[in-house]
């Protein structure tokens, strides 16, 4: 019995050991408010490295708030943060130019996709892709080019590469964008509604990409109203209401969710 | 008009056109400074620019290039207790660069602000630095909003040149005074000063038309 105990003991320890080791995002107590607004109350997640994590909810719930906060596009008030090995801690202040500095840094992991794609017009397909690789990773123009032109190619798009973004169709635009946060070879890619504005047979092939890299395990974490999206893209899922957390888990909540919110927002 | 009297009018008009275009260069240049320390959030920077473009703009154009000019020699002098010569055409160029910049920060400001936030997020979400960002993604969509409002300002600033006759530059327009004094024809000089100064004009039109379909270009779609 003796034996058994400790052996269940050793057994835990490792799984926290393990745990610890792989979480690629782990927030505690994450708050934001704007003025009176408390648009995240009290955020506690935690995600595997290699997961595609879905943030569900009704607009207004902050989904998009809590995707800001994961690459420090917004501070949160309070509350601490692990992503891609980058810890802040937001309980005691961070000096400005500290705070910029390293989240200059967690940015170069945590990739972003936006929904308005956010393309720089003045510049073609490929000097939107090596920018940021030349720029801040320092990396050569030619090998810059070729890594752009193995990404161009993985999202069919190698005919595109001197056009101009404006030139290009929703669906196009948010590949480049896509190809775009992959150059810099993120840990994490964070989605800001991806299929808002394109047709169903686009939107498929999102979910065909986002699928795609989840098997090369980088972790991602998606923002989406739309159900059927959100099924066919996710291995954990977080439904949220009014800046809370409402239910969170595997993928097979779609199935058996567990809180009447989420239940009834399944249904339309 | 001879052909010796043409060639002074050609060389006033080298003086005019070395003065505007420098004074375009400088005048960007400190437009561009004007305008980032105006959008900073410290005031302590930001208020006294702002209040030293309003009093610029505010002046009349003459009483800017006489004050850098008489005023820029008499403070010297109180300052190190020395007479110094100021170069007419350099108080010239200061002159007209700080009044080209007072009024071009605005177009600028206007300009960048109008830049949509999403493409400054854009590069922060790579880990871009403020000032990489302000360089590579802001300013040269801002120049594009910003053309028409700086090619108009161009133009005045061009005609503003001829207040730099008064204090002793000899450009087109102190020239064909000068001219039309010695000749007793001020008729001919006047006009002839008059024909130069529209085909720079019309000449800067036609770059300026050139320029914008080349900063536009992208709009057309394919690159190269």
């Amino acid at each position: 019995m003796l034996i058994l105990k400790f052996i269940r003991l050793l057994y835990s320890h490792l799984v926290q050991l393990y745990s610890v080791t792989i979480m690629s995002i782990e927030l505690k107590n994450i708050c934001k408010s704007w003025g009176q607004l408390d648009v995240l109350q009290n955020i506690d997640l935690k995600c595997a490295k290699g997961e595609t994590l879905v943030l569900l909810g009704p607009s207004g719930a902050g989904k998009s708030s809590l995707l800001r906060v994961l690459n420090l596009l917004d501070t949160p008030d309070n509350g601490s943060i692990s992503i891609a090995g980058e810890t802040f801690d937001f309980s005691t202040k961070l000096s400005d130019k500290k705070l910029i500095k390293r989240s200059q840094m967690l940015r170069q992991k945590v990739g972003m996709v936006f929904q308005q794609y956010n393309l720089w017009p003045h510049m073609s397909v490929m000097d939107n892709l090596i920018e940021a690789p030349v720029k801040i990773l320092k990396q050569t123009k030619q090998h810059a080019r070729e890594e752009a032109m193995k990404i161009l190619e993985q999202l069919q798009l190698t005919d595109k590469a001197d056009v101009f973004p404006l030139a290009l169709s929703g669906g196009q635009q948010q590949r480049v964008a896509i190809a775009r946060a992959l150059m810099m070879k993120p840990e994490v890619l964070l989605f800001d509604e991806p299929t808002a504005a394109l047709d169903p047979e686009v939107t498929n092939q999102v979910a065909e990409i986002i699928k795609s890299l989840a098997i090369t395990g980088i972790t991602q974490v998606v923002v989406t109203h739309e159900v059927d999206f959100a099924r066919k893209v996710a291995s954990q899922v977080c439904y949220l209401e009014s800046g809370e957390i409402v239910e969170f888990g595997g993928a097979e909540h779609f199935q058996n969710p567990q809180t009447p919110q989420f239940t009834n927002y399944l249904k339309h | 008009m001879d052909l010796l009297q043409l060639q002074l009018l050609l060389d006033a008009t080298k003086i005019t056109l070395g003065l505007a275009l420098t004074s375009l260069v400088v005048g960007l240049v400190l437009a561009i400074l004007f305008c980032v320390a105006e959008m900073q959030k410290n005031p302590l920077i930001a208020k006294p620019i702002s209040l030293f473009v309003t009093i610029l703009r505010g002046l009349p154009e003459i009483l800017i290039v006489f004050f850098i000019f008489f005023g820029g020699t008499h403070i010297l002098f109180l300052l190190t207790d020395e007479f110094y010569d100021i170069s007419p055409f350099w108080s010239g160029v200061v002159a007209l660069s700080l009044i080209f910049a007072s009024y071009a920060s605005q177009t600028l400001r206007a300009a960048i602000q109008s830049v949509p936030k999403g493409q400054q997020q854009g590069a922060q979400a790579l880990g871009m630095g403020p000032v990489r960002c302000f360089l590579r993604i802001t300013l040269p969509q801002a120049w594009r909003l910003a053309l028409p409002g700086l090619g108009n300002q161009w133009m005045v600033l061009l005609k503003d040149t001829a207040l730099v006759s008064l204090i002793g530059v000899t450009d087109l327009m102190k020239q064909a005074d000068l001219l039309s004094g010695s000749t007793y024809k001020p008729f001919t000089f006047l006009v002839a000063a008059a024909a130069i100064y529209l085909i720079i004009t019309l000449i800067s039109q036609w770059l300026l038309k050139h320029l914008d379909s080349y900063i536009n270009r992208f709009d057309a779609g394919v690159a190269k």
